[in-house]
């Protein structure tokens, strides 16, 4: 394994696209301008960029972003992973780095999902493939019907309630508040999230993210690199990923999700225990992708995880912070949500994330989730 | 009838060749003994060619299930339940459930649901 004490990887600059509803660009400038933004905190240019990191950029996606931005690069890597691809490109962007293969990656993405009118709920599928054969014509509306049959899956094993899902939408709604940036910031309460319409049992219309357009990009490089950072590096303990299916059917235990294994290792890499995290950026597509997190990568055992979102634990005030800038539940999700968790992790360790600053945070947690509840990846990142 | 023959992939078609009877087949490694569902060319438990179709008993167990309030598909009419079963020999399959009272943990049959440009899909009622 790569030894981080003897070669540090850090996060050296971040930055959000243009956010919300974008008509006044495309992917590629919105992209373009992130990337310049983080690279100036990392005291860099685009020209010091040897490692690019993208994905859902149209084809060869990495190639397209490398030639839009005037670069050549010497690594590239479009792991479809999914919301989950933007914490599995840190964990490869640092052994890249450590390994000596780049010393500037450039992570991210930028979508224009919901001013195109992308995002539907569909059945998934081709023609000839297996999914189309064999589960698509039980007409699951994908995702949330997937992620739907694991919180029943969960009520039936553990007693979970959808009042305690609706925590979880809840709490990201009171970060949302205090976030200029967020779409969704009126009061929400559990009752109105049991309100609203369902869509498939058991979740409803506020337990699933918001679809709106928006990116970020993510500087990655060595320790060398980032001391010559505008703003303070933060660095990266660990990574870990993994994934358990992509067929409904092969997954044997639906109430474990990938995290199990991408959170184990990124612990065991950073060294570190869930009881030393400060707060974390958990992927929240839906509120059940939440509770899987929680309880995989153990912050509360299985089974326990609806007891543990209770009583705003992950709330403003709470003893888990989670979901600081309103989450994809109330900020934006733009698809693939990943990018923008680190992104808010690094502000929070830096101490710049204003009203919404969680007290004395000096380690967090990115977790990426993607596909149907089928991917997940963990960073983990400290204030050096 | 001729469109239904030629359904599915050279792996898969012995399954929906079946289902055009009207009868489940799921695969047995004759080596390990281990049931799997869908088709693979080798088992993935131990790693034999020895894979045979065999039919299943049609019986099994609700692992999931969810009930379905929008429409997504013209061909099933909301609500509509879409369920995880876990057939007696193990493997699972995701499926429709005709009965919408049906809860993880009731026992199931197999039954079919005619499809106009397919072989009939197995769907799963009250045992």
């Amino acid at each position: 394994m790569i030894d981080l004490s003897r070669q540090a990887v850090f996060i050296a600059g971040v930055a959000e696209t243009a956010l919300g509803e974008v008509r006044d660009q495309n992917e590629y400038s919105m992209f373009a301008l992130a990337a310049r933004e983080a690279l100036g905190e990392a005291g860099m240019t685009i020209k010091d960029v040897d490692g690019v990191f993208v994905n859902y950029m149209g084809d060869e996606g990495s190639v397209q972003v490398a030639e839009y931005l005037g670069i050549t690069p010497r690594y590239s890597d479009s792991t479809d992973f999914g919301g989950a691809a933007f914490e599995a490109y840190i964990h490869h962007a640092l052994l890249a780095i450590a390994g000596g293969r780049c010393e500037v990656a450039l992570v991210g993405y930028a979508s224009r999902q919901r001013t195109r009118r992308l995002r539907r709920m569909s059945i998934g599928g081709r023609d000839e493939s297996t999914y189309a054969q064999f589960e698509a014509p039980a007409r699951l509306p994908m995702p949330i019907g997937n992620y739907a049959m694991v919180a029943a899956r969960h009520m039936h094993e553990f007693g979970t309630t959808s009042e305690q899902l609706a925590e979880i939408a809840v709490a990201a709604r009171r970060w949302a508040a205090m976030n200029p940036k967020a779409w969704s910031r009126d009061p929400l309460t559990v009752e109105d999230v049991l309100a609203s319409r369902v869509i498939s049992e058991p979740l409803h219309r506020l337990d699933c993210c918001l679809v709106t357009d928006g990116g970020g990009a993510i500087v990655v490089t060595t320790q060398e690199r980032a001391r010559n950072a505008a703003k303070k590096a933060v660095r990266v303990l660990g990574a870990g990923e993994s994934s358990t299916h992509w067929h409904m059917s092969q997954w044997r235990d639906m109430t474990v999700s990938a995290g199990a294994v991408s959170g184990g290792d990124a612990f065991a890499m950073a060294g570190i225990k869930p009881s030393d995290v400060d707060f974390i950026e958990p992927y929240d597509s839906f509120t059940i992708t939440v509770l899987l997190a929680l309880e995989d990568l153990g912050f509360c055992a299985k089974g326990e995880g609806g007891a543990f979102v209770e009583g705003g634990r992950l709330a403003p005030g709470g003893s888990l912070p989670a979901m600081t800038m309103g989450g994809g539940l109330s900020y934006n999700h733009p698809g693939a949500l990943g990018a923008l968790l680190l992104v808010e992790a690094v502000r929070q360790l830096r101490g710049e994330a204003g009203d919404r600053q969680v007290p004395d945070a000096g380690v967090g947690v990115a977790h990426g989730v993607g596909g149907m509840l089928s991917t997940s990846s963990t960073v983990v990142l400290a204030r050096d | 009838m001729t469109e239904q023959e030629a359904y599915g992939d050279p792996l898969t078609r012995p399954f929906w060749e079946a289902a055009g009877r009207r009868q489940l087949l799921i695969q047995r490694c004759s080596s390990c003994g281990s049931h799997q569902f869908y088709p693979r060319p080798f088992c993935i438990s131990c790693q034999s060619d020895g894979v045979q179709w065999v039919p299943a008993a049609g019986t099994g167990t609700v692992y999931t299930r969810t009930t379905v309030k929008g429409e997504i598909a013209p061909d099933l009419k909301p609500p509509y339940v879409v369920a995880v079963v876990e057939l007696d020999e193990g493997p699972r399959l995701t499926t429709n459930l005709t009965d919408l009272e049906l809860r993880i943990g009731d026992r199931v049959r197999v039954s079919w649901r005619d499809r106009e440009d397919a072989p009939p899909f197995p769907v799963f009622g009250p045992a």
